[in-house]
């Protein structure tokens, strides 16, 4: 049976997601730009593959935040 | 108070209960925990901006299939070829009225035509065909002539260029070629 958690570990896993989140979203502010960005210079291919790897990270940090929940406070 | 102590709470100046204000000793707050409950509600709030980035992706995906879906535009009879001098711009729309393009004939043989919105921020570029170029006037920015490359300034895209035919004597542009480089 595994031990509770005790409030700093809590807390530090907290900031370690909130690392890794703040992380993704700024990688799916960047993909945004530089998606519009080739898209407003007629480049269609990137549209597709960018809109899979925003989704993924949407993904990834609905895991994390699952994960969040589940932590004793 | 005392229980405060037993969690070991610290106040964020650092100092013992004792020595704070009398309203956080009157209303004393468990700073760890409050902490935790802020970087969880920031995390969760940045989880929420998530699922909007990812669907204005996909928006720009769809917006994208059903322009292309569109097809090609319709050719547009420009000008008679007798009627454009060499050396001359004419100026017409092109694929609807909203969108002004510029037509060059540099030579008897070349026929030249752009899009006549900057790539930068879409304002209205002037030629100046003695430069061999277009200019933009809002932030100086210059297009090269013979293909609408950006020389100079804050565009980075080239000019969209309009493909044209010439049809018994009548130039007509049949297509827009966003990135033509």
């Amino acid at each position: 049976m595994n031990r509770p958690l005790t409030r700093e570990q809590t807390t530090t896993i907290l900031q370690g997601i909130l690392g890794l989140v703040l992380f993704v979203v700024l990688l799916q502010v960047w993909l945004l730009t530089t998606t519009i960005n080739a898209w407003q210079g007629g480049d269609d291919s990137v549209l597709w593959p960018a809109a899979a790897a925003s989704a993924i990270c949407a993904m990834v940090n609905f895991a994390l935040l699952r994960y969040l929940n589940r932590l004793a406070v | 108070m005392s229980e405060m102590a037993n969690k070991g709470t610290a106040a964020p100046n650092g100092l013992p209960l004792i020595d704070q204000p009398a309203w956080r000793r009157d209303f004393p707050i468990d700073w760890p925990q409050d902490h935790y409950v802020a970087r969880r509600d920031f995390t969760r709030f940045l989880v929420l901006t998530s699922l909007p980035f990812a669907l204005m992706q996909l928006g720009i995906g769809v917006v994208s299939w059903f322009r292309r879906g569109r097809g090609r535009q319709p050719a547009k009879a420009v000008a008679a070829l007798a009627d454009i001098p060499v050396g001359g711009v004419l100026s017409f729309d092109y694929p609807d009225e909203n969108s002004p393009c510029l037509l060059f004939r540099p030579d008897d043989k070349t026929l030249l035509a752009y899009s006549q919105k900057c790539t930068h921020l879409g304002c209205a570029v002037t030629p100046e065909p003695e430069k061999n170029c277009l200019y933009c006037p809002c932030h100086k920015g210059y297009f090269a002539l013979d293909s609408g490359r950006p020389m100079a300034g804050p565009p980075r895209r080239p000019l969209p260029r309009i493909l044209l035919e010439n049809r018994d004597g009548v130039v007509y542009a049949v297509a827009v070629e966003i990135n033509p480089l």
